[in-house]
């Protein structure tokens, strides 16, 4: 028990230098490259304005963005696979970004608000919340993997299908086009306006999932022992729903659908704090800002097409793309989980 | 430890009952537990026997009196019920590959919060518990790798660790090996001779009746018989309720009656 502290304590500090140095990097990369003298002078208002502008009013935004997202995917991740005793758990595969989908793109497509006020992120973390609380629902007591995966594929294509009827029915052309690429995933062109909307829900999100990690260490037992322990469920499952659903449906407001954060980030530093899933919670929350961050400089490295309508890669789909194999190779792994579950 | 000393009367139940929909799953069940009392509920699959415990530890709605050291159960808030009733329910499931020691140490949960560190009391229960299962051994391995009988003893090291005066084992012996069946029931005849109340749910009458100070038979979600090993297990009862005829002979001692069919 005791050795597990330092090496988780080593393990945040580790990952908090590499978020910092990551930001950093994050500052200097775009079309106008910069050296990372230049990015902190810009950053702390040194002598050249459009460096500083750049940096403050275009990377800074972006990278503050990653930072917080990957933090609240990770953190949801971790949450949930706590909650439902279950490696593989994670917002995207319950539907939770794809629900938070329908409910933002419903509203920017019928021009119901403009992108930067309170109803794109009210919207998605109400669809969200449909979402994982039907899941929880659904997968409840019993915790069985194949049900849970079932359930989240069965309401992941529902908000799939829900989507597709939004930008099928889009009253402009232009509002379709905005829509699918929103829904991408990006964290381009955007400000402060876009951090201050969804910095309060981020928040609130981390304060609910985290009051929880305590509670997830007694469920490694099962969720009648953890009752007897002293867990209140009902409780626990309610503030962990609605804690996921306000992080990732303010998450999905402001970067579009984004995916597989929740899923890799508590996996790869799960071994370092001896499986306790309560002290994963602070070190998958890092790693998914870690992340995140990497992946959108990324998105900024690789060269896109210049005809083409999009001119970066969208974030999204570089998670996915580095996120399914990943998730492929953890069934493998976890098979006989999930044919003991099924059978 | 204090003023209840003299009060051995942990747990008294009157009238319970328990429905689920229209379905009456246990029927009226009136059953007090003692300190320094090993009882052990035995009955045919589907009596009711877990749900009954369930009951007792809070964690279904009953109808009925149940008190815990004279209070009654819904009147504890969930930390105060949480310090008086040990739970280990079947299966002994783990989710994840924590060590044996963090596993054990969630005994301690409801003598915590988010903001509290280990005490002294916490370090010393988890001890004691690791040492009184003998699993100090392998304290530092993951409970995942371990094997049944390991996990067996694992789970009720965990359930030790609450140090509640009131202990309750849903079938703590299933699908172990004759020795860690016996290794099992000793840890549970201990626990009850160091003063707690101990109830656990068993279907190997011969096991109940050599370790049971007390036998609880349960039919059809109502208790038909509360006693000695030696008045419970009757030829005549054994076949009324499990539908097998038994042979029981009686050992040297004359204590427990010993049972050579139908196990």
């Amino acid at each position: 028990m005791t050795r597990a502290e330092p090496t988780g304590l080593r393990l945040n500090l580790a990952l908090a230098a590499l978020i910092l140095v990551l930001a950093v990097v994050s500052l200097m990369v775009g079309p106008a490259g910069l050296s990372p003298r230049e990015a902190l002078t810009g950053l702390f208002g040194g002598d050249d304005p459009a460096a500083a502008i750049v940096v403050r009013d275009i990377r800074l935004p972006r990278t503050l963005l990653a930072i917080l997202i990957g933090a609240t995917f990770g953190l949801s991740g971790a949450a949930l696979q706590g909650l439902l005793r279950n490696p593989l758990a994670e917002p995207a595969l319950f539907g939770a970004p794809q629900a938070a989908s329908v409910g933002a793109s419903f509203v920017i497509a019928y021009g119901i608000a403009g992108a930067t006020s309170f109803a794109v992120p009210v919207a998605g973390i109400v669809g969200a919340l449909v979402s994982i609380g039907g899941l929880v629902a659904i997968a409840g007591r019993r915790a069985s993997l194949s049900v849970t995966l079932l359930a989240g594929l069965a309401l992941a294509s529902l908000a799939g299908a829900a989507t597709a009827l939004i930008l099928n029915l889009a009253p402009t052309p232009y509002a379709a086009l905005e829509i699918a690429f929103w829904l991408l995933g990006s964290l381009e062109d955007r400000s402060m306006d876009h951090l201050m909307i969804a910095a309060p829900f981020f928040v609130a999100s981390w304060v609910l999932l985290t009051m929880n990690a305590r509670a997830f260490r007694a469920l490694t037992l099962g969720e009648d022992a953890a009752a007897s322990l002293g867990v209140d469920i009902a409780r626990t499952r309610l503030l962990v729903v609605i804690g996921v659903a306000l992080g990732v449906g303010a998450s999905v407001a402001v970067a579009g659908s984004i995916g597989f954060i929740g899923l890799v980030a508590p996996h790869l530093v799960r071994r370092s704090v001896n499986s306790d899933p309560a002290r994963v919670c602070l070190p998958a929350a890092l790693m998914g800002a870690a992340l995140l961050t990497a992946a959108d400089i990324a998105v900024r490295l690789v060269p896109a097409n210049p005809n083409a309508t999009a001119i970066e890669i969208k974030l999204g789909v570089v998670t996915a793309i580095i996120g399914v194999p990943f998730f492929l190779a953890m069934i493998f792994r976890e098979r006989q989980l999930i044919d003991g579950a099924s059978s | 430890m204090n003023a209840k000393v003299n009060n051995k009367l942990k747990l008294h139940a009157g009238a319970v009952v328990v429905r689920f929909g229209d379905a009456l799953i246990v029927d009226g069940a009136a059953l007090d537990l003692a300190a320094g009392e090993l009882t052990v509920l035995i009955g045919p699959n589907g009596a009711g026997k877990t749900t009954l415990m369930r009951a007792l530890a809070g964690l279904v709605p009953a109808e009925g009196r149940i008190d815990i050291e004279g209070k009654p159960l819904a009147s504890l808030t969930v930390r105060e019920r949480a310090r008086r009733i040990a739970y280990l329910p079947q299966g002994h499931v783990f989710h994840w590959p924590m060590p044996v020691a963090a596993v054990v140490a969630l005994g301690r949960y409801a003598y915590g919060d988010a903001f509290s560190a280990v005490t002294d009391d916490d370090r010393r229960a988890v001890a004691k518990a690791l040492a009184a299962t003998g699993t100090e051994s392998f304290a530092a391995r993951a409970v995942t790798t371990l094997s049944g009988g390991e996990r067996a003893r694992v789970a009720l090291a965990r359930a030790l660790a609450c140090e509640a005066p009131i202990l309750l084992a849903d079938e703590p012996t299933v699908s172990l090996d004759p020795r860690h069946q016996l290794v099992v029931m000793q840890l549970l005849a201990r626990a009850a001779h160091d003063g707690g109340a101990v109830l656990a749910i068993g279907h190997d009458l011969a096991l109940a009746a050599r370790f049971a100070d007390r036998i609880v038979m349960m039919d059809r979600g109502r208790l038909v018989a509360d006693g000695a090993p030696r008045d419970v297990l009757t030829v005549e009862r054994i076949a009324a309720v499990f539908g097998v005829e038994a042979f029981i002979a009686d050992d040297v001692t004359g204590r427990h009656p010993v049972l050579l069919r139908p196990l």
